[in-house]
């Protein structure tokens, strides 16, 4: 084995307990306020930009930038508790939750101080929503497959091409976008790929709606045609993007948001059950609740080993495999511990089911999104020495 | 001690005096005796009892710390057994005799009582080790409070069994059984706190075994040829060693948590609350649910070679499997932190989860 495992047993510290109050507070005054309903979950406002607004004035987006592009320079352990606590109460974040999670430190590390200086700022306003244009029609784990072109021009390059499955494309400012400004070699397949920030104003772009099987409008096909893109656009090394993506993927995968898509379901199940569950239910919900405990904790180990300068890339990808299972397996598990419930309490019963048939729905891409559970498998095996 | 000693130590005595490999090819158990006499000698089997009791008076965090160390190793003796036996008499301030101990009662519903007499009563199913160690470390129910009593497994009625691993087990019956020793245990120490450090202790084992069962397993898959490769390199075989890893990462995360967090307080049952009883039982439910897989998943890596007496594969499952009964098996555990969240109700769900 190349690398033993590694999960220190990380705890919050005390100034994150203070955040989480705050955190709270500010969630129950906006659901009090009307701004959010946790409920509402088969709705098409996820792209709230008044709610991302009110984040951002509170200053936590992008809380761990340095303060000259709007952050806070806090840690990536207090940064973890606002998003856990957001993913628990169902708030909608979509509209920057992208940005702040991996499209603003990649900024941070690839761009010009003049792009930084102009985006950063309002991501951590909350005015502004990006996407992340990886997948291709003939491109999806297989990343390097992509054949979208970058032909290079005067002053910049012409892209040409399809991405496809590309999340929030329709409310995006900007896409990261990979595209190719050179062929793969013989030695490297990964060779050839470049990436860009590209402004969703340009002229040039298509974007296509897919409806996923929820009906809800979440990604797009984005189908590039002489699109102009400026060279200061360009993100790190020209055909080197296959260099790039190693901490960013490690915080991308080991986050709460990879085990608490579907935790409303648990929390509707234990109404569901009162607090008298018979043994069957009572041991089954036991269960479930050391799981999701023991990922929390996985998870937050991870984030703390980054937050202290390490590269636990094999453990996150362990948190995002473990994570997603569960949570896809959760609403099935959840059906049937329900199964014998009967309640006179017919709001609790139709809360739960509303939630159970929507996480139900969406159980399918969790183990896609992000990095399919092939691909993580694949990570971890080469951890382990054996590829 | 600090944590490196203890491992340092832990893992060139059980390395030396009880290689998995060396010891299952043995013809008899004469590797026992010198075993345990160089974990005695190193201090390590009384790590939890008092130096002015005649310990080691070793932190909290060194006791797990060899309890993975004894994991890794599939160890053969009852160290984790002892170290409990040994935090238990502590508590009540007895004093630890030297030699290999036990713990009664190891499961849930098992109950033992002291009458006014201050003679014990009940019985003790599935202890392991019961035969082969000097004394017995008991909690029993009182009139007012829990008692600690040191009793002498002679004077008990012992039904013997084996364990899975061929480990002696015994359900043990105490009628009127006078202890060599008692005290009354102090407020906060009940069965369930007993429990908790021995469910544990076994989860931290399960741990450190489940890691060694990977490396086993990862190693023989690069060595073992069939197809004209190494059999690591087929994307079945890869799939299979990755899910045994984050298994075993589980198991880890979550003893590795729950003995941190007992830690934290000292071992003090006084201070478990909610937090530490949400920490043990999910470690110990995690731990056993991947010794569960964690075991099918070396074994179907192995293949028939797994599946013999010779090859010590079976030295490391055997005992995950049989660990899971120990101080309360995972469903019990389970049905008991059910119904505490049941009770806590659902808006307090979330909140109990991220106070950890």
């Amino acid at each position: 084995m190349s690398t033993a495992l590694q999960f220190d047993p990380i705890r919050l510290p005390p100034e994150c307990e203070v955040l989480r109050r705050e955190v709270r507070a500010f969630l129950a005054a906006e659901m009090a306020a009307g701004t959010f309903d946790p409920n509402a979950i088969d709705k098409d406002d996820l792209f709230n930009a008044s709610f991302s607004q009110k984040v951002g004035k509170k200053g936590w987006i992008g809380i761990t930038w340095p303060k000259r592009y709007g952050g806070q320079e806090r840690s990536f352990l207090e940064r973890y508790v606002i998003t856990e606590e957001f993913r628990a109460a169902n708030a909608p974040v979509r509209r920057h939750f992208t940005a702040d999670r991996q499209s603003g430190p990649v900024l941070i590390k690839y761009a010009s101080e003049a792009i930084k200086m102009d985006i950063l700022p309002r991501i951590t306003r909350g005015e502004c929503c990006f996407g992340i244009g990886m997948s291709e029609p003939n491109s999806g784990s297989d990343l390097f497959a992509a054949s979208t072109k970058a032909t290079k021009t005067k002053g910049g390059y012409l892209i040409n091409g399809t991405k496809v499955w590309t999340s929030n494309a329709h409310q995006a400012d900007y896409l990261i976008a990979l595209f190719r400004t050179s062929a793969a070699t013989k030695e490297n397949r990964r060779h050839g790929l470049t990436s860009f920030l590209v402004d969703m104003k340009s002229s040039g772009i298509a974007i296509n709606p897919i409806y996923n099987l929820t009906g809800l409008h979440d990604f797009n096909e984005v189908v590039f045609e002489d699109m102009f893109v400026p060279d200061s656009y360009v993100l790190g090394e020209i055909d080197g993007a296959w260099k790039q993506a190693t901490s960013e993927l490690a915080f991308e995968r080991s986050g709460p948001e990879r085990f608490l898509e579907t935790f409303t379901v648990l929390i509707e199940l234990v109404r569901v059950l009162g607090d008298k569950p018979d043994v069957r239910a009572a041991e089954a919900l036991g269960r479930l609740v050391a799981q999701v405990h023991t990922l929390r904790r996985m998870s937050v180990s991870v984030n703390g080993m980054l937050q202290a300068g390490k590269e636990p890339i094999v453990e996150a990808s362990v948190v995002k495999d473990l994570g997603t299972i569960w949570e896809q397996k959760l609403p099935h598990r959840a059906r049937e511990i329900a199964a014998f419930t009967e309640t006179d309490d017919l709001g609790n019963r139709a809360a739960f089911e509303e939630h159970l048939a929507f996480a139900t729905m969406i159980a399918p891409k969790l183990t896609l999104q992000g990095g399919t559970t092939e691909v993580l498998r694949g990570i971890i095996a080469r951890g382990l020495g054996l590829r | 001690m600090t944590d490196n000693i203890v491992t340092e130590t832990a893992t060139r005595i059980f390395a030396d005096f009880a290689d998995p490999q060396t010891i299952n090819r043995a013809r008899d158990d004469g590797w026992r005796g010198p075993l345990w006499h160089k974990l005695e000698e190193a201090g390590l089997t009384r790590a939890w009892v008092p130096e002015a009791r005649g310990g080691a008076g070793a932190d909290v965090a060194d006791g797990f710390e060899l309890a993975r160390i004894a994991g890794r190793f599939a160890s053969p003796v009852p160290i984790s057994e002892t170290l409990l036996a040994g935090w238990l008499l502590a508590q009540a301030g007895l004093a630890s005799p030297a030699g290999a101990m036990t713990v009664a009662p190891c499961r849930h519903r098992c109950r033992i009582t002291v009458g006014a007499d201050g003679r014990l009563s009940g019985r003790a199913r599935g202890v392991p080790f019961a035969v082969g160690t000097e004394r017995l470390a008991v909690f029993a129910h009182g009139a007012n409070s829990g008692v600690i009593a040191l009793i002498d497994p002679a004077a008990c009625r012992l039904t013997m069994g084996k364990s899975l691993a061929f480990e002696p087990l015994a359900d043990i019956e105490f009628a009127n059984v006078r202890p060599l020793a008692h005290a009354d245990a102090p407020s906060g120490l009940d069965q369930t706190a007993l429990m908790i450090m021995g469910a544990v202790l076994r989860a931290v084992e399960t741990g450190g075994a489940l890691q060694a069962l990977l490396e086993m397993s990862t190693r023989y898959a690069q060595e073992r040829v069939a197809f004209d490769k190494p059999i690591g390199k087929f994307q079945a075989v890869q799939h299979n060693l990755a899910r045994l890893a984050g298994e075993a990462s589980a198991a880890m995360a979550a003893a590795g948590s729950a003995a941190e967090a007992i830690a934290t307080v000292a071992g003090d049952p006084g201070r478990f609350d909610d937090g530490i009883f949400l920490e043990a039982a999910s470690a110990r439910i995690r731990s056993a649910e991947a010794a569960t897989e964690g075991a099918a998943i070396a074994h179907q890596v192995h293949g028939a070679i797994g599946f013999t007496k010779e090859h010590v594969l079976h030295r490391y499952t055997m005992r995950l499997l049989s660990w899971r009964d120990d101080f309360g098996n995972e469903s019990q555990w389970a049905l008991d932190l059910g119904n505490r969240i049941a009770k806590l109700g659902a808006d307090e769900l979330w909140p109990f989860i991220a106070s950890r």
